[in-house]
């Protein structure tokens, strides 16, 4: 059995200056794996070409057994990958309700599109006390539920979160994470792009760490948490 | 016959005219925000497309019932081939590129349409004449013609489409998005390609209508109409606050009025008595455009700058 989506030797250049320089990774189904690093280690990168935004320079992906080279952006969500964008990126003048149903934008099955915006509401009930409300109203941390919760409306094979911590108070952090874990437990498959390491790593079966456009390190999430190097350079520790 | 209503009135026609064309400027900027200079002689093609049907398609004779609907059709599918074809050849190439590329490049479309209709459609290098819908109406003090009557309806129906169009279906959704965050967008599964391709047809379907109306209330048209109504058309979508499509309405009847207003009543302030008349209209109209630049210049309904993310 192949895994869900494979990276092999992907290298990823903006003009002259190369931000990924031929990493490979893989995430089987059901598994959540998270890419560590710090600004610049080129984690953004990868998603937003996994995801189609930028074009790789050369390097295979293959997703569901499909390779993903020459496919653009709006096809590949159809095959099953979702991207919540660092920065959550919802859509300011839209409601919450109407950033939903963009997220199911490629679903014709009108029930089963006003169940899932149900089952987000479950997941963050404020999202739908406020569901007519301009989505650019909301705090940070809203913005950042209703980003995921947009990326799940297209009933993904694999959830691509891209910093889905970053700029949050530590009460939303602890939150955002909490619900991580709950999507993990109900078996959806997850690629995580973290720089908050100790939570990250403590919710992944599989961790990699990223600098300056390599892998320098993978393991278990286990491993790479109890690892001195990860230790020193990403846990503050001395 | 120059009462105040009445120059209301001829304010307000004028105004949908800027308003329709406005549409185009603002729905492009809107989405990819590159000003669309060649936008005016879309409009200008969409005249000559109508005029084509009229004279060498229909027979003589033909009932202004039967032409008008035909003229529009003719006129939208040549502003709307054009419009599209821009964005093809010379606009998508140049995505990405600095802004400054497809500006010139918009000036230079401009140019080019102007001269290819002045060399090859036979008479255009003067005013052509154009079937006029001249029958007037007299409501209370105010006379309007046919013309009159076929752009205040053509301006209210298609606004309302638009406007219905845009809140409601699943491709004016996907235009908001678009226009919003295109990277965004384009995760959610939109091929913002085609959005981008529909705001350009929906503008040249706008222009066309609107030179329709031009044709019908002034009798005539020319390959420099659109210089003159496209800049104050994309005054009017500035004065409304680009981007928006009810500023682009709301800032060409603004616009449209003040002029007419300033053209007619101006000259009655002391001192003033020089400053009159249709000479001055399109000083007043650019004057209210800087205006409101240097006190709002994110337009009447324009959201403030900081807004945009």
């Amino acid at each position: 059995m192949t895994a869900l989506l494979e990276v092999e030797d992907l290298r990823v250049s903006y003009g002259k200056i190369e931000a990924v320089k031929g990493i490979s990774f893989s995430v089987e189904a059901g598994q959540v794996v998270t890419l560590i690093g710090t600004n610049g280690a080129g984690k953004t990168t990868t998603l937003r070409t996994l995801s189609g935004l930028l074009k790789p320079t050369s390097g295979k992906i293959s997703f569901d057994g499909k390779p993903l080279s020459g496919v653009p952006a709006h096809k590949i969500v159809a095959l099953g990958l979702a991207h919540s964008p660092e920065g959550r990126h919802i859509f300011p003048r839209l409601t919450i309700a109407e950033n939903l149903q963009l997220g199911a934008f490629l679903r014709k099955d009108k029930e089963g599109i006003e169940k899932d915006i149900q089952r987000a509401y479950d997941l963050f009930p404020i999202l739908g006390e406020r569901r007519k409300q301009a989505a650019g109203t909301l705090s940070g941390g809203e913005q950042q539920m209703l980003a995921m919760g947009r990326a799940l409306m297209s009933q993904p094979k694999l959830l691509m979160l891209d910093e889905p911590s970053m700029g949050l108070s530590p009460i939303m952090m602890q939150k955002i994470m909490a619900t991580i874990a709950e999507l993990k437990s109900q078996g959806t498959t997850i690629l995580l792009v973290e720089q908050n390491a100790q939570a990250a790593l403590s919710l992944a079966d599989q961790g990699h760490v990223m600098e300056v456009g390599n892998i320098v390190l993978s393991g278990t999430g286990q491993d790479l948490l109890h690892d001195e190097s990860v230790r020193k350079a990403y846990l503050g520790e001395d | 016959m120059n009462t105040l209503p009445q120059q209301l009135a001829n304010g307000l026609l004028l105004g949908s005219m800027y308003g329709l064309i406005a549409i185009g400027y603002t729905m492009v900027y809107g989405i990819v925000q590159l000003i669309n200079f060649a936008h005016g002689e879309i409009f200008m093609t969409g005249a000559f497309g109508a005029l084509t049907v009229y004279f060498y398609i229909l027979p003589d004779g033909t009932s202004m019932a039967i032409a008008v609907p035909l003229m529009l059709i003719g006129g939208a599918l040549v502003a709307i081939l054009i419009a599209v074809g821009a964005e093809r050849f010379a606009y998508r190439p140049l995505r990405g590129a600095p802004r400054l590329a497809p500006l010139i490049t918009a000036i230079g479309l401009s140019l080019a349409l102007q001269e290819v209709v002045r060399n090859f459609y036979p008479g255009a290098d003067r005013a052509r004449a154009f079937p006029g819908l001249d029958a007037t109406h007299d409501i209370g003090s105010i006379t309007i013609k046919d013309a009159d009557i076929f752009l205040i309806l053509a301006a209210v129906v298609c606004m309302a489409a638009l406007a219905i169009f845009v809140r409601r279906s699943r491709t004016g959704r996907a235009m908001q998005a678009t226009a919003q965050d295109p990277d965004t967008a384009q995760l959610m599964g939109i091929d913002t390609n085609r959005i981008i391709v529909i705001a350009f047809a929906i503008g040249g379907f706008f222009a066309a209508v609107a030179a329709v109306a031009y044709g019908l209330k002034y009798g005539n048209v020319d390959y420099r109409m659109g210089f003159l109504m496209g800049l104050k058309a994309f005054t009017a979508a500035v004065l409304g606050g680009i981007g928006n499509i009810y500023g682009a309405m709301l800032g060409g009847v603004v616009l449209g009025i003040a002029e007419t207003l300033a053209s007619a009543y101006i000259d009655e302030i002391p001192g003033m008595n020089q400053l009159g008349g249709q000479s001055w209209a399109n000083v007043w109209a650019f004057c209210l455009l800087i205006l409101v630049l240097l006190f709002r210049p994110q337009g009447l309904l324009g959201e403030r700058v900081a807004d945009r993310a």
